[in-house]
């Protein structure tokens, strides 16, 4: 089995604890004088940087929350100069605002360098051709893999996302042997192949690197089927660095964690209390070697678990399970992370008082589509048709802006949305995945 | 001399229109004119009924959404060019028509047709329609009907 790191991939616990305790001492004393909103919350915590001497001193450490670098947008909680930063990127976050993540050069280095370890991972070499369809931009998606690819010294053809007949076309005629996409997307490019009457045997693909997106077992199955390839699972979110958190091998028992860069736990996401290993409960990464926006203790809302037993493949680091759930109501549509609040604030914007909408979310050959149903008011209905579909066309632009992705806008009849006891039902999610 | 229109919004489900005229027929409430401008998702139901408060207060009880509306309702002769003769009294004047629908009456040589023009206007056009020799029906003879 090919590794692309095996001094960090494969050393022992001890030596690798011994790695992530200096790199975390060194992180933590970095924060404290660089940035004044860790600086506040260790001094509110009564905790000094010389109060972390262990790996176990870890869970003394104050959470970072995604509203944080909301409250702190967008640079608020750089650890460098801006003179310092040479790439931004950024995602959607809760409300209108975008969750901005800065990189020093080094950074992008680390981010290459676990990029590079992926791809290994998932069988790439010098000779491979790896296909980029996951969108460049300020999502890290296209980004992350593109210097990934470089690092390792394959061929990389940054397509970016969409285009599907084209996507095929150079699939088929440069050779391409890794695909990175989202897994919906490989379905739905699986379909259009078939369409343009393509088969698998036409393509030199091997492998494809999917994910931005929860797939299950069975999309899986389809994909490796459909193009008769290895389909491996990455993980990553902007916050901590982009894709190149964790990846599977091609044992494909869990994601390995690059774990001399980022220190995993799991806790219980109400209490905030640390399980042990094994247990199951919401992802939370520590950055020890970042120098834009290193993260204490992110809260990633991503429902895993994480075994610290040795992998087939001969790699010694923490795996984590194929993250299934949220403890939030964040969805992820097409990639793009959604959350029923940013519509609530389209709604509020065109003058409602009392919104109520529900979100429908579904897979229609296999691309993932968006319904926002919203109650019609006294104040939005009027006797003329045009003056509701100019409210229609209103409401489809401010959602597409809002959440970078468009949605079929319906108008119902007041009341006709059901209400709950408790919490709103705000999300109705028929996608089988 | 308007007439008071009532404007719901529904949804495009089987049984909606049966739901509201029953809701208003047990509450007494008679229609005298009717049209329903629709769209794939939705339609506009428009009523002319002999209380029009009424019934909009009972629509809005039973969670519609309503909309009261002025509109104008003319007679116009029942024959070739009897209903060109008062649109072009309005074009003339430069008042757009929303919208229009025709309705029965009870006369055998007239026409009853419900005219809707932007609202700051609906007393001018009146004025201008009953000046021109158009008989504009006030709203107490259009209720009954």
């Amino acid at each position: 089995m090919q590794c692309w790191n095996p001094t960090y991939e494969c050393m022992s616990r001890e030596e690798r604890e011994k790695v992530q305790t200096e790199r975390l001492i060194e992180t933590v004393k970095r924060v404290y004088h660089n940035v004044p909103f860790y600086r506040d919350k260790m001094q509110k915590a009564g905790l000094e940087p010389c109060d972390i001497k262990s790996l176990d001193d870890l869970k003394k450490l104050p959470f970072t929350y995604k509203q944080d670098l909301r409250d702190n947008y967008p640079y608020g909680l750089f650890a460098v100069p801006m003179s310092e930063i040479v790439r931004i990127h950024a995602s959607s976050g809760t409300t209108g605002k975008q969750t901005v993540v800065g990189y020093t050069r080094r950074d992008l280095d680390t981010w290459a360098e676990v990029m590079a370890r992926t791809l290994v991972n998932a069988g790439a070499d010098k000779d491979s051709i790896v296909q980029v369809a996951y969108g460049y931009g300020l999502f890290t998606g296209g980004f992350g893999v593109h210097y990934g690819v470089e690092r390792v010294g394959a061929t990389v053809i940054p397509v970016s996302g969409g285009n599907t007949k084209r996507q095929l076309q150079i699939m088929k005629d440069f050779g391409t042997t890794i695909l990175a996409c989202t897994p919906s997307y490989a379905l739905y490019l699986a379909e259009e192949m078939e369409e343009m009457g393509l088969k698998k045997e036409d393509l030199k693909l091997k492998s494809g690197i999917f994910g931005a997106e929860p797939w299950s077992e069975r999309m899986r199955a389809e994909i490796e089927e459909r193009f008769g390839i290895t389909a491996i699972d990455i993980y990553g979110l902007s916050e901590v660095i982009g894709p190149g958190v964790a990846s599977e091998c091609t044992c494909r028992c869990g994601l390995h964690i690059q774990e001399d860069h980022f220190i995993p736990e799991i806790i219980d996401p109400d209490t905030e209390e640390v399980l042990p290993p094994g247990s199951t409960g919401e992802l939370v990464f520590s950055t020890i070697t970042k120098e834009g926006l290193p993260l204490l203790r992110y809260r990633t809302r991503d429902i895993s678990s994480l075994n610290y037993e040795k992998c087939e493949c001969g790699r010694t680091t923490v795996r984590m399970k194929k993250v299934s759930a949220r403890s939030d109501d964040m969805l992820i549509i097409r990639g793009v992370n959604v959350f029923p609040s940013q519509i609530e604030e389209v709604l509020f914007n065109m003058g409602e008082t009392a919104p109520h909408y529900l979100l429908i979310v579904d897979r229609v050959n296999n691309l993932d589509t968006l319904e926002v149903r919203v109650e019609m008011s006294q104040s939005m209905f009027s006797d003329e048709v045009k003056r509701i579909e100019d409210i229609e066309r209103k409401l489809h632009k401010d959602i597409e802006t809002t959440l970078g992705i468009s949605a079929r806008v319906k108008l119902v009849e007041p009341k006709s949305i059901e209400r709950s006891e408790g919490k709103a039902k705000r999300i109705i999610d028929k996608r089988k995945i | 001399m308007h007439v008071k229109q009532i404007s719901i919004f529904l949804e495009n489900k089987s049984g909606r229109l049966a739901e509201v005229t029953k809701l208003l027929g047990s509450n007494n409430i008679d229609i005298s004119a009717l049209s329903i401008a629709d769209t794939t998702d939705y339609g506009v139901l428009r009523l002319i009924v002999n209380k029009p408060e009424e019934a909009e207060r009972i629509l809005k009880e039973n969670d519609f959404a309503v909309s009261t509306t002025n509109v104008i309702a003319i007679a116009v002769a029942d024959k070739p060019g009897g209903l060109s003769e008062a649109l072009c009294i309005l074009r003339d004047a430069g008042l757009d028509i929303e919208y229009m629908y025709a309705f029965v009456g009870k006369a055998a040589n007239e026409a009853m047709v419900i005219l809707r023009v932007d609202d700051p206007h609906t007393e001018e056009a009146i004025k201008l329609l009953t000046e021109s020799g158009i008989k504009v029906l006030p709203s107490s003879d259009v209720y009954k009907l």
